[in-house]
């Protein structure tokens, strides 16, 4: 099974081939464009076969990812699931009020975040601490903002606002707030 | 000629604002504002990407937000809907051969949008009022946060734009539909259902012998097309202004409205349904256009596959109201069928109709080998590039699993936004001021190519630079819309800054050769009253 960083990782290999590819092609054509040519008309051929592409290519982006990236599927059908550890965060005052210092869980469960807004718009984020991003999700208020996941390793990540939320928000950090360890049976 | 006879009456004194028509000092006019308020945004940028390197004492964290609220909006309002109308306003009736309705009302339109831009510009430098764009509920209504005055102000403002937007779309309508004096009565529903598609849908259902022409050459339709969801963009951000409005009186006059009478996340989908015409709308509907317009009047050919072309543009208009769902993907609340096929599904349409833009111009092109690799080609390549690596970006984060972990990071803004907007409509914008450079001047001589070759490369690399920069910090965790103040992210910031200095280098360069092309002399006499009263596009004996 994969984690975010690896998919973070995936999706800079396949961008960077395509910007590089990309790049190359359109210097080739601005090369080629100047140059002596029969001016031939380009075959409607071609031109279907690159739609065809570009729908197959639009449309088994989202197959493909729905199918490998592993919480795709539990975020879509989050009914279905049954956590077997729940937190209960509410954010006020620009300010995240934990239920307790810690909110510890172990390696394997799934954990519902399960975060509540009483005044504004926020955004609730997991991070490394290296800063990459875990997961992250819009905190809205007068509405149910949760979110199951499943850690793949033990770790300590601190919880940020990931939505603007005025000038105080850059502040709505709280470091190494949730701990992941091993499982007891191992 | 010397430097300082140049500077004051242009490249060998050719160009004369008295020799032109009302139309061509209305065009003219628009690009000086657009041009004057893209230095706004391209200086408000380079103060922010120094900034994310580290906060300095200049530039407080309130006004960096102030910044950060304006730039999007003055980049797009004050710069590109000015250059873009008015170039819109010039090539309608251009392309229609008949005269725009109204020349009085265009200049109202330059008027307010510069108006406009500058009191939301003033207000926000001053009051730090910064909700940013999104203005999500209740944010923009914060008044603990924001000076309810300064935010007034704003609000106001930007409605004085939206009226500004508003006469343009009426005045594009009323041009493709009205009847100039003296001539021919027009048929102004046939023309109309030309421009906007319906008798192209009505052509696919009737024999082949009564199938309809096109009463409106394909650029028209692209540009009726956009400026309906212009229109539609008006509408929804004057009645969300005025929503906002209604609180901020409530707040001036003691009454305290309970911001919770606003549900957030329909508010959300309301506002996105309508900011959303015009990122994935009018923006990539008019650029589509105006690469097909650049593509013909480049090669002096007709486009390839046009019928498609046309048809693509009435699907990228319906795709336009039907993908706002995936800048919600991040919302719980939001319900997973709406995620699916609006942010998902509908979403990828783009790639496909932008896809197929790219492919018909590039196929138009190739048809008319050898070209001559003038300013206007490189700069249309150099869209066409941009949008090449924006769109497909778009699409990676508009998929549910990725988006949970790029939304609102610096990928979005890097390579998809920047790059978009920066590489892919600027540079078209670009093509299209230097295409249409020697018709609105009278054969005005540009200054120097040199600076219009170093204008093009920092352009170019800068732009890809910062959007590329910007999106590996994105992937590395780093969000949009707020500070690091630990120094988390300083190399790559340092390095989206020195391709910021490269993107402002090159507009100061392409702003002097533009200068030294006119004169002071003739940009002054831009605002002038024109000196010919007719209603023609160019003078009679040019």
């Amino acid at each position: 099974m994969v984690d975010s960083a690896a998919v973070l990782n995936g999706q800079t290999i396949a961008y960077t081939c395509y910007t590089i590819a990309i790049i190359l092609v359109m210097g080739w054509f601005a090369i080629r464009v100047t140059k002596k040519g029969k001016g031939s008309r380009v075959k409607p051929a071609l031109f279907y076969t690159f739609v065809g592409m570009l729908v197959v290519l639009g449309v088994s982006l989202h197959i493909v990812t729905y199918n490998t990236i592993p919480w795709t599927e539990m975020d879509l059908h989050r009914g279905d699931y049954t956590p077997d550890r729940s937190f209960n965060i509410v954010v006020e005052n620009h300010e995240f009020k934990l239920p307790s210092e810690q909110l510890v869980a172990e390696v394997g469960e799934i954990v519902e975040f399960d975060v509540t807004s009483n005044d504004l718009t926020y955004g609730f984020g997991l991070f490394r601490a290296d800063n990459s991003m875990v997961l992250q999700m819009q905190v809205v208020p007068g509405h149910r903002n949760d979110i199951l996941w499943k850690f793949l390793e033990p770790g300590v990540f601190t919880i940020r606002s990931t939505e603007y939320s005025g000038p105080k928000g850059i502040a709505m950090i709280v470091k190494d707030a949730v701990k992941i360890v091993p499982k007891k049976s191992e | 000629m010397s430097f300082f006879k140049t500077f004051m009456n242009g490249e060998q004194g050719l160009f004369k604002a008295n020799s032109l028509t009302p139309m061509q000092k209305m065009v003219l006019r628009f690009v000086v504002v657009g041009l004057v308020f893209y230095a706004f945004a391209v200086i408000e940028g380079m103060i922010m990407r120094l900034y994310e390197i580290g906060p300095f004492d200049a530039v407080s964290n309130d006004q960096f937000f102030a910044i950060l609220t304006a730039h999007p909006l003055v980049g797009i309002f004050g710069s590109t809907y000015a250059t873009v109308f008015g170039a819109f306003l010039f090539l309608v009736p251009f392309l229609m051969k008949k005269p725009l309705w109204s020349i009085k009302m265009a200049n109202w339109t330059w008027i307010l949008i510069a108006v406009g831009t500058l009191t939301f510009w003033l207000a926000g430098f001053i009051s730090h009022y910064s909700p940013l764009y999104t203005l999500y509920w209740p944010l923009p209504a914060d008044f603990e946060q924001f000076s309810v005055w300064g935010g007034t102000i704003f609000i106001a403002g930007i409605a004085i734009v939206m009226v500004g937007s508003g006469l343009f779309v009426f005045n594009i309508f009323k041009t493709i539909m009205y009847t100039p004096e003296g001539w021919e009565k027009q048929p102004a529903g046939r023309l109309l259902g030309s421009a906007l598609g319906t008798s192209g849908i009505a052509n696919l259902f009737r024999k082949k012998d009564k199938k309809r022409e096109h009463l409106v050459p394909l650029p028209v339709a692209a540009i009726a097309r956009g400026s309906v969801d212009v229109g539609l963009n008006v509408l929804i951000i004057l009645f969300t202004g005025v929503l906002i409005l209604v609180f901020m009186v409530a707040a001036i006059i003691g009454a305290d409205l309970k911001d919770t009478a606003v549900d957030a996340l329909l508010y959300k989908n309301w506002f996105w349904w309508g900011l959303d015409l015009i990122a994935d709308g009018l923006v990539l509907i008019f650029v589509a256009g105006t690469w097909y317009l650049l593509a013909t009047m480049i090669t002096g050919k007709k486009l390839f596959m046009q019928n498609i072309a046309r048809a693509a543009l009435l699907v990228e208009l319906v795709v336009s109201w039907t993908v706002w769902s995936h800048h919600l993907l991040a919302d719980q609340s939001q319900p997973a069928i709406l995620k699916v096929l609006s942010g998902e599904m509908v979403t990828a349409f783009e790639l496909i109709t932008q896809g197929l833009a790219f492919f018909i111009v590039l196929a138009t092109l190739w048809a008319a080998r050898p070209l001559k690799m003038t300013n206007p080609l490189k700069f249309l390549l150099g869209g066409l590039l941009g949008f090449a690596l924006a769109v497909p970006a778009g699409i990676m984060q508009a998929d549910v699993g990725l988006n949970r972990i790029l939304h609102n990071t610096q990928w979005i803004v890097g390579p998809h936004v920047h790059v978009a907007i920066l590489i892919g409509l600027t540079m078209t914008l670009y093509a299209a001021i230097y295409v249409l450079f020697p018709i609105v001047t009278n054969g005005a001589k540009l200054y120097s190519q040199k600076l219009a070759n170093i204008h093009f490369w920092l352009h170019l690399l800068g732009g890809i630079g910062m959007g590329a920069f910007m999106g590996m910090a994105g992937l590395k965790g780093m969000l949009r819309r707020t500070l690091y103040l630990e120094g988390e992210f300083e190399t790559l910031m340092i390095l989206a800054a020195v391709s910021g200095a490269m993107l402002l280098i090159a507009f100061l360069v392409f702003f002097y050769n533009i200068v030294m092309s006119l004169g002071l002399n003739g940009v002054i006499g831009i605002f002038q009253p024109a000196k010919l009263k007719t209603k023609d596009l160019v003078p009679q004996e040019s």
